[in-house]
């Protein structure tokens, strides 16, 4: 009788329930996506930022997706690594370029919040450099993976440098508390933040969170179709390879 | 106005809008992406190279299918 974890790992038993749940939690997605616009475009104007503060819908739920993304691949690296979970690179793998582009949105909108703002795009601070550190650890897992012809052995590496470099998030979190910084400190969403953009924040964080899970059940799918593709292709260049060498060996040409 | 946001509205839709580019572009490469890969593993089975998972049980005597020797996925 297979445990539940041995069914999830099943990738032909994933493929079949990904098929179910990817078009409602594309549903989702959308239909909170725009409830979550409409809320912002309602959202009042700021006593201080003016209405410069919708930004923080959509900056504040990249930078969240930024580092929870890079925490799924190092959960996934230990997967791979430790449970030998036949999904987890799949996994690691999908969520990387997708990781990448959300941290990327978040260094974006940031830097367009922070002129208006700050008056500056960008600063050296802790929180922008460690965010741009997480961005190009990103980087560096998609360029170690593609560099490597052995996709086992490039799945292996890639966990390992996603596992180390997980010690980036403790400090993207904590560099607002520890250095001196023009970004603002943690938002404490119940304590600082009124209902009146509180609400709107938390249904685009929603939002995002369900666009990311569909993307990475979609990019899953298209890695597990890539990994069959060549497995098959392997598999026909092996026979026809094998028919080759049966068709020129000694044996065949002296058997009438 | 909803739409009036006042004199910094540029950096207000031009994050609006990046956000929109990059998951559009995330999702049309996601698509794209999906789709050649389909055809590439339909165009395998048209050739009657299918996986050992997606195979009808073999009839005694006839030829099984390919079995790739990389890792099944």
């Amino acid at each position: 009788m297979p445990t539940l974890t041995q069914k999830l790992a099943n990738p032909t038993r994933f493929m079949a329930l990904s098929a179910r749940l990817l078009p409602w939690v594309t549903a989702a997605a959308l239909i909170v996506l725009a409830v979550g616009l409409v809320l912002a475009a309602r959202a009042p104007p700021d006593y201080q930022q003016a209405h410069t503060v919708k930004i923080m819908f959509v900056h504040v739920p990249s930078a969240w997706l930024a580092m929870a993304v890079y925490a799924l691949i190092a959960a996934s690296g230990v997967g791979l690594l430790v449970f030998r979970h036949p999904l987890a690179d799949v996994s690691a793998k999908a969520a990387a370029p997708l990781g990448a582009a959300f941290t990327f949105l978040a260094l974006v909108t940031g830097s367009l919040w922070g002129k208006p703002m700050w008056g500056t795009y960008w600063a050296w601070d802790g929180r922008l450099t460690s965010v741009l550190i997480l961005f190009f650890l990103y980087l560096g897992l998609i360029a170690l993976r593609s560099s490597l012809d052995d996709e086992a052995l490039a799945g292996k590496l890639t966990a390992i440098l996603a596992i180390v470099g997980i010690v980036i998030l403790p400090v993207i979190k904590f560099s607002v508390d520890w250095w001196n910084t023009l970004h603002q400190p943690s938002t404490r969403l119940t304590q600082t933040l009124d209902a009146s953009f509180r609400i709107p924040l938390l249904v685009m964080a929603v939002a995002f969170t369900l666009g990311f899970t569909a993307m990475h059940l979609k990019g899953m799918r298209n890695e597990v179709m890539r990994r069959r593709v060549r497995a098959l292709t392997i598999g026909l260049v092996e026979r026809a390879r094998s028919e080759t060498l049966e068709d020129t060996s000694p044996a065949s040409r002296t058997t009438p | 106005m909803m739409f009036d946001l006042g004199r910094h509205a540029e950096f207000i839709w031009l994050s609006y809008g990046s956000v929109g580019l990059v998951a559009g572009l995330l999702i049309v490469w996601l698509i794209v992406d999906g789709r050649r890969h389909a055809r590439a593993l339909a165009a395998l089975e048209a050739r009657g190279v299918r996986r050992r998972s997606a195979e009808p049980a073999p009839i005694d005597g006839a030829a099984g299918p390919i079995e790739p020797s990389a890792p099944r996925v």
